[in-house]
């Protein structure tokens, strides 16, 4: 007996890792991608449009055959088998190699769209003008760097989607919902907001705006430009400033209310769609580790605090001090979300105290004194808020937060760290909505009775590196702010354990400590 | 302080342990020679399929030991002197107790059949035959061809293993379809199908003669008692059932009969010497229950009784209603209560089963034939809750009652369809059906 714990994911041998049909689709798939980087390299291509279909349609193509070439001609059911023996998906050669190519990716698209062709004097060249028809064809505008990243997020989450229903074909929760992330992403997040800068004129000039994008998320949408051009644009515009504020104050909390963050981040989100489509194969290699939980209370909320205060000292900039010219006024503001922070701060602290860990009381009273106190001294001392100017508060934010973490770390590392590092790490409305899911939702994870056999499917394949088993195992009901509710782990349980619901508040959270199978007078006796 | 020392870190040991730390602050100590840390046994496959690694089937983190005071040695306990109350190990160590609790769980029951001892034949029951199986079956080409033998749970767990390396599996078992010793008629068939489909080769009716090696004490085949014949394969997994692991108590004077003698309190004839899990036998049988049970479950629950009689708060192992699940291939199985195969059924016992048209659901519901009691219930490709099952067979509800309210019971995922009602209105047409 070898005191050595061998790990048997190192020895394992896989079948041939893929077939013909794969490996067709492989070469299909990549000569798209081959076709967009030589137009990287200003080659001319004799008809743009057509080219750009091709390669389009060559990527799509590709991903949907590579698919049908793994789950065709396997049953329907969990598909699931070496997964920790593919360099691709057990951070292998592959995952590096891949994870550095994002990396890159957004490294570029970020910091040196240039590189992608983007001219600000001129004409753009390169990949950038190589999507020039497209983006003609639809906004009547040439194509910009966030044209061909929408372009390509959005092929991404469609072929990927239809990977996943064909790999999850037995589960209609799973189906339905990717068909949902499919049309949110192509539709609201690609279509319509192309289509409202076609309908802009001199007169009418609506900012780019996909309507699902609520803030916090979309940090940028209260910023001034913004609600100049959506003054500027009449009725239409000041509807859709209005239904930016209802949509995190108003709607958010009614649907999550009803049926848990999941309306948003794995049926709605952007965000959650790539996650949920082409990070799909990298869910396993979220960290459960109980310090992981710890890192992301902290991170996740330092996020929501920045960019509360960060849009504050925005919109503060930009509103003067004169009640006469409009009533909202700066001091108007300011006081206005002082006392709106406390009030929700009091308001969770009468009623839900008893639901918030030691490290999340602290948390949220330091936070609050904090902010508290720099409005304070603004006031009496006059300081600039918050100690900086908002230019660059909104500047780091949007370097560290919006480039850095979400894109460049989020999503560049799915083969390392796993899908959701930046909805479980970084998110401010996963945060916000956490927080709604936490304390006030019908959602939860039910477990049944005694039948969980601890073996662990559920935390593995959990992208938001919730050790689900752990409540399970003890029949609790899992009732956690990160939780999307993708119910994969409902999916991958061999023993029908879990079940995403609705249902009454009474006994959502039961921490019971026995399971049921064993002596009724026992588990009363433990209970009590 | 009261030290007490649990043989076996398996689902009863550390359930015991568990449960006597949150009553008490007595010293524990684990010892196990198998795994440096509790697994899940049951998530065993799953290492070799890759769908997890070896520490994501580890249910607790590393720090959960030290945090609760548990101690952990590892190490093969040779002997047990219950007059001094020592242990002997392997290693020529020893250790004090003042309570003893043996959990030391199962080990592969065989038949005696000649070539036992061949290179490439073994169980699927510890993590010790999960490295042999990685070794001796680790692709196609160095194992073309597997056999095992017999037909139940780990059997087509093995069987499902394999055939994600693309090995020819085939499969022994001595009925006419797949564990009938525990499945009436129409869900053994079932699963024979759809086993089958899965590529395995499934022999009914057939029983293994003796299994034959080669010039280096390798396995090369099988041979067959029908008609002997031959099938060659690089590997054989015994699957034959589990029997308890109690050699090492042969001159402890500890009683044993198939496995370790305990009563209702699970207490064995030695004083402060207690035996739970796989390896615990009752000597009242409990109910229609076996004397031994080995059952993740059953395990759990002797723990969870045994620990408050150790702190102080007399308990029976009183197990409630029996309930079970697994997994065939892609057909997850429930059962709550007893649905008896034909050959343990009793006269009154009546059964109604519908079949889905796609052969990949089914369920079985057993009542008494006169009062139209209730009784239990067996689901295929359907979720069942256990705590509706187990209130319904508390009250003794009717099998009308149950298939008329069958819904409340689902537990299948949001968005799945429904079969409830095409269930009762077979049960409206055919009832009663008794095979």
């Amino acid at each position: 007996m070898s005191a050595i714990q061998r790990n048997m994911s190192l020895t394992g041998e896989p079948p041939k890792s893929i077939n013909t049909l794969q490996k067709i689709a492989t070469l299909i798939g990549l000569s798209g991608l081959v076709i967009i980087l030589l137009a990287g390299f200003n080659l001319e291509f004799p008809n743009k449009p057509l080219w750009l279909w091709v390669a389009l349609f060559a990527i799509t193509a590709g991903i949907v055959l590579f698919a049908k070439g793994a789950y065709a001609n396997k049953h329907e059911g969990i598909k699931n088998d070496g997964i920790w023996f593919k360099s691709i998906t057990s951070r292998g050669y592959l995952a590096w190699v891949t994870g550095i190519l994002l990396t890159s990716f957004y490294i570029v698209l970020y910091f040196f769209p240039q590189f992608l062709g983007l001219n600000e004097k001129g004409d753009n060249t390169g990949i950038i003008s190589f999507f020039d028809p497209l983006s003609k064809m639809l906004s009547g505008n040439p194509a910009s760097q966030w044209f061909v990243y929408g372009t390509l997020y959005t092929v991404a989450i469609f072929s990927f989607g239809i990977k996943f229903i064909w790999k999850y074909r037995n589960n209609r929760y799973e189906k339905i919902r990717t068909i949902s992330v499919m049309f949110f992403q192509t539709a609201f997040a690609f279509l319509i907001p192309e289509f409202m800068a076609r309908m802009n004129s001199d007169s009418f000039n609506l900012p780019y705006y996909d309507l699902k994008n609520i803030w916090p998320l979309n940090y940028y949408n209260f910023e001034q430009y913004r609600v100049d051009s959506f003054i500027s644009s009449g009725d239409v515009g000041i509807g859709l400033l209005i239904f930016g504020v209802i949509s995190i104050f108003v709607i958010t909390p009614i649907l999550t209310y009803k049926y848990g963050k999941r309306w948003y981040c794995s049926w709605v989100c952007g965000c959650g769609g790539l996650a949920e489509t082409a990070g799909d194969s990298f869910r396993q290699l979220s960290d459960k580790s109980e310090s992981a939980w710890k890192i992301e209370r902290w991170v996740i909320h330092s996020v929501l605090v920045f960019v509360v205060v960060m849009t504050t000292a925005v919109i503060s900039t930009y509103l003067g001090y004169d009640s006469e010219k409009y009533w909202l006024t700066k001091d108007i503001f300011l006081i206005g979300v002082a006392v709106f922070l406390t009030v929700l701060f009091a308001g969770i602290w009468f009623f839900k105290r008893e639901e918030l860990k030691k490290d999340a009381r602290y948390g949220a009273i330091g936070y609050l004194v904090i902010i508290l106190a720099l409005m304070g001294m603004h006031f009496t001392t006059g300081k600039t808020l918050f100690l900086f100017e908002a230019e660059t508060l909104r500047q780091s934010y949007g370097f560290l937060i919006g480039a850095i973490f979400s894109g460049v770390i989020g999503t560049g590392f799915y083969p390392i760290f796993g899908s959701r590092v930046w909805c479980r790490f970084g998110c401010p409305m996963a945060a916000v909505l956490g927080m709604q899911q936490r304390l006030f939702s019908k959602f939860r994870i039910t477990t049944n009775g005694g039948q969980c056999i601890s073996c662990g499917n559920c935390s593995t394949y959990c992208e938001m590196g919730i050790d689900v088993r752990a409540y399970a195992q003890k029949g609790e009901n899992i009732v956690r702010s990160s939780c999307v509710g993708c119910g994969i782990c409902s999916a991958v349980c061999p023993r029908g354990v879990l079940k995403l619901e609705n249902g009454p508040l009474e006994g959502r959270i039961k921490g019971n400590d026995i399971l049921l199978g064993n002596d009724v007078n026992l588990m009363e006796y433990v209970n009590n | 302080m009261e030290h007490i020392v649990i043989i076996g870190n398996g689902i009863a040991g550390v359930t015991a342990a568990r449960h006597i730390r949150k009553l008490s602050d007595k010293k524990i100590t684990i010892i196990s020679a198998e795994a440096d840390h509790f697994f899940s046994r049951t998530a065993l496959m799953y290492v070799y399929m890759g769908h997890m690694r070896w520490r994501d089937i580890e249910p607790y983190e590393k720090g959960f030991w030290k945090k609760n005071r548990l101690e952990l040695k590892k190490g093969l306990v040779k002997n047990v002197d219950t007059a001094s109350k020592t242990l002997q190990f392997s290693e020529a160590d020893s250790m004090n107790y003042d309570k003893l609790i043996i959990a030391c769980g199962s080990v592969t029951n065989t038949f005696g059949w000649e070539g036992l001892d061949l290179n490439g034949v073994g169980g699927m029951v510890s993590k010790q035959d999960l490295e042999d199986i990685e070794k001796f079956a680790p692709n196609n080409k160095e194992c073309p061809n597997a056999v095992i033998v017999g037909g139940g749970l780990i059997g087509v767990e093995l069987a499902e293993m394999l055939r994600t390396r693309n090995i020819h599996v085939t499969m022994l078992v001595r009925e006419n379809a797949f564990w009938t010793n525990a499945l009436p008629a129409g869900e053994a068939e079932m699963l024979s199908r759809h086993i089958q489909s899965h590529g395995v080769h499934l022999r009914h009716e057939t029983n293994l003669d003796k299994i034959i090696g080669d010039e280096n004490g390798n396995v090369k085949g099988v041979i067959l008692k029908e008609g002997q014949e031959e099938i060659p394969c690089k590997f054989v997994g015994i699957t034959t059932g589990v029997k308890p692991n109690i050699q090492f108590l042969k001159d402890s004077g500890i009683d044993t009969d198939r496995g370790i003698l305990v009563n209702r309190k699970l207490e064995t004839n030695v004083e402060d010497v207690f035996a739970i899990g796989d390896c615990a036998q009752q000597r009242q049988t409990i109910g229609n229950r076996a004397p031994v049970e080995a059952v993740w479950y059953t395990g759990r629950m002797m723990g969870e009784a045994l620990a408050q009689t150790i702190c102080g708060k007399s308990f029976e192992y009183n197990p409630g209603h029996w309930f079970n699940s697994a997994k065939f291939f892609d057909i997850e199985y429930q059962t709550y209560g007893w649905v008896q195969p034909k050959d343990r059924r009793k006269d009154s016992e009546a059964q109604f089963h519908w079949k889905c048209t796609s052969d990949q659901r089914c369920i079985t519901v057993s009542y008494h034939k006169e009062t139209g009691e209730f009784l239990g219930i067996n689901t295929f490709g359907i979720r069942m809750k256990h705590e509706v099952m187990d209130q319904w067979l508390n009250e003794k509800r009717s099998i009308d009652f149950v298939i008329e309210n069958l819904k409340q019971a689902n537990f299948d995922p949001e968005f799945y369809k429904k079969y409830e009602s095409e269930i009762l209105s077979e049960f409206k047409q055919n009832q009663p059906i008794t095979t």
